[in-house]
């Protein structure tokens, strides 16, 4: 499989800056030839550890006061802390231009599974490998409801680490995709004047208006109204194609049938399924009980 | 090629392809482990933590989401408020009144020093600075979990960030000191340029002691809910609204405390701040060795403290 790549393109070990260019490369040196990978998960397993459990019912205070003691004290096994074990032993290569599909029942993992590849969660065994620094589509967290949608533009695409010049650049693009304007200045006002539809489709501009290597959309397309979603399945579309790899948790399947070519089921953390979006599909439906 | 898996994959296993009946893995050459693979194209561990140089590299990429943060912080404040940004002047003012009232006027601290209403503002106003650098560093990432769980960017921008709201927001008392100074007869002098060192390096070791903070702040937030106290008991110890050499003067302590009230960092430079803008509070009364004290305390905070919360990099907005 994937060996066969070095041998044939003697460039592989060089320098990051022509992955871009391999994927057609690699196709023409070796016909049935995968394009570079982008994310690896080797046997993954991510655990939550949730203070503050403890059944004495105590204050958080006191309870991380005693936590510093304890811990200070002998260093064991820490008391009052739950372990919630989200994500078990889950192995896969993404490659680049793929659009990956992640489903699953509610507290299925699928989230923590994106955090880690992200490298916002620590992977407790195994290994995650990641070409770049894969970013999840959420830039919700540094948008500011007392700003302006104008100044949130700014702010979103600076926390996400575009340059003042890159932001300026496509500023009308953001605003004119959000569709924020069509109902009137509303970029001059307030975030917190927004309905939560035109919100929400500011942020998903904002968010996706950076280039991202591998981008991680959670539940993404399940805000807007119904030409919003449209434009956003064709705005994952290209991403994808100038990018490398597109994750996306749903619950929505026809979302996921429209953008993705692969899905990955997980089911109690565990990797259930992993194939073609049509097989994975019929399956995880059967699973749920007819369509959801 | 999928296949329905009742029990997890074994670590071993190759990851599976999607590229369809192409390529069933039997014809394949042995499969290479996935840490190979990963190294053949150079691909890293995600969220491994930088090294130091690296990690101020980035941080240098973010210095205009540190800035534009700070000020987006600084302005969603009051816009609430019917007269807006009015209170960034207003606070400050209504703080030192409040502190006039009591120590001017009822306990009548101000037997003994000269100019005590520029006295007490620059005290309260320099000490301010560095209380809510500490109180906002502590909640820098406990406070901002959204924000660090989503996006990846150099952690030490969140406390970095909320003392430079901090240091903005003095800009805006300054602005008021001068008012009073003004009023209170203090003539302008050339000596008021000496404020801009002065503050560079509290600046410093404001930032210093945040991401310190920010640091422990993160493992147990609820130090946030101590440090009120911790700091009020600073801040009295500080000379804000006594003058640390008329006591000193008078009384005979031991020679340790004496030592510690002076090289005590708050006092340091709110006594800089003094000297340089209240042409009363002459070079005597400024404790020997102040600069030295002033520049040492920006540096083993600035540099220590960054280097501290580095080490914990990767730890933040996690379990």
């Amino acid at each position: 499989m994937a060996d066969t790549l070095t041998k044939t393109t003697p460039e592989a070990p060089g320098p990051r800056a022509t992955t871009a260019a391999r994927p057609t490369e690699d196709r023409t040196a070796a016909a049935p030839e995968q394009p570079a990978p982008t994310v690896i998960a080797d046997a993954v397993d991510v655990v939550y550890r949730v203070h503050g459990t403890a059944a004495s019912g105590r204050g958080a205070a006191t309870a991380a006061l005693g936590r510093i003691v304890r811990r200070r004290g002998r260093g064991g096994e820490e008391r009052g802390v739950r372990t919630v074990h989200a994500v078990r032993n889950v192995s896969f290569t993404a490659r680049r231009g793929e659009a990956i599909g992640l489903i699953g029942t509610n507290g299925s993992g699928k989230s923590t599974l994106l955090k880690a590849v992200a490298g916002l969660l620590p992977v407790e065994r195994g290994h995650l490998y990641t070409d770049g620094q894969p970013s999840l589509l959420g830039v919700n967290a540094a948008l500011m409801n007392d700003l302006t949608g104008e100044r949130n533009v700014h702010l979103g695409g600076l926390a996400m680490g575009m340059s003042r010049a890159q932001i300026r650049e496509r500023y009308q693009q953001i605003v004119d995709f959000s569709g924020v304007d069509d109902k009137g200045d509303f970029i001059s006002l307030p975030m917190r004047t927004y309905s939560s539809g035109m919100a929400a489709r500011l942020r998903f501009s904002i968010g996706s208006a950076k280039d991202h290597d591998v981008l991680l959309i959670d539940e993404a397309l399940a805000t807007g109204d119904r030409s919003f979603q449209k434009r956003s399945e064709s705005r994952i579309r290209e991403l994808r194609e100038r990018a490398g790899t597109v994750f996306l948790v749903s619950h929505n399947n026809k979302s996921i049938r429209d953008t993705c070519d692969r899905v990955l089921w997980l089911e109690h953390g565990e990797l259930r399924m992993d194939g073609p979006t049509a097989e994975v599909m019929r399956e995880y439906e059967r699973f749920t009980g007819g369509k959801a | 090629m999928s296949q329905l898996l009742d029990k997890p994959p074994t670590a071993t296993a190759a990851p599976s392809g999607l590229s369809g009946p192409a390529d069933p893995p039997s014809d394949a050459a042995p499969a290479l482990s996935p840490a190979d693979l990963a190294a053949r194209h150079g691909l890293t561990v995600s969220g491994a933590r930088p090294s130091l140089p690296a990690y101020v590299r980035q941080l240098w990429h973010r210095r205009h989401f540190i800035t534009a943060f700070a000020t987006a912080k600084l302005t969603a404040q009051y816009s609430q408020a019917k007269l807006g940004q009015l209170w960034q002047i207003m606070t400050p003012l209504l703080n030192a009144a409040v502190y006039y009232f009591i120590f001017g006027v009822l306990m009548n601290t101000r037997h003994g020093v000269p100019d005590y209403v520029p006295f007490l503002v620059t005290g309260v106003f320099v000490f301010t600075f560095t209380q809510q650098s500490v109180m906002a560093g502590t909640r820098a990432i406990s406070g901002s979990l959204g924000l660090v769980r989503a996006l990846h960017f150099p952690r030490a921008s969140l406390p970095l960030s909320y003392c430079l709201q901090q240091l903005q927001q003095l800009l805006f008392s300054l602005c008021a000191l001068v008012a009073i100074l003004l009023a209170f007869g203090v003539p302008p002098a050339p000596s008021w340029l000496l404020a801009i060192p002065a503050l560079a390096l509290q600046f410093t070791f404001n930032a210093g002691l945040a991401l310190v903070m920010a640091r422990l702040g993160a493992k147990t937030p609820d130090i946030a809910q101590l440090m009120p106290f911790v700091l009020r008991t600073w801040m009295y110890a500080s000379g804000v609204m006594w003058s640390i050499d008329t006591v000193l003067k008078d009384r005979h302590l031991p020679h340790a405390v004496t030592v510690l009230l002076e090289a005590n960092p708050a006092a340091v430079y709110i006594d800089l701040m003094r000297f340089a803008l209240i042409d009363s509070f002459h070079a005597g009364r400024l404790p020997d060795h102040v600069w030295a004290w002033a520049v040492g305390w920006a540096l083993l905070a600035g540099v220590g403290g960054f280097i501290y919360f580095w080490k914990a990099e990767e730890t933040y907005g996690r379990g």
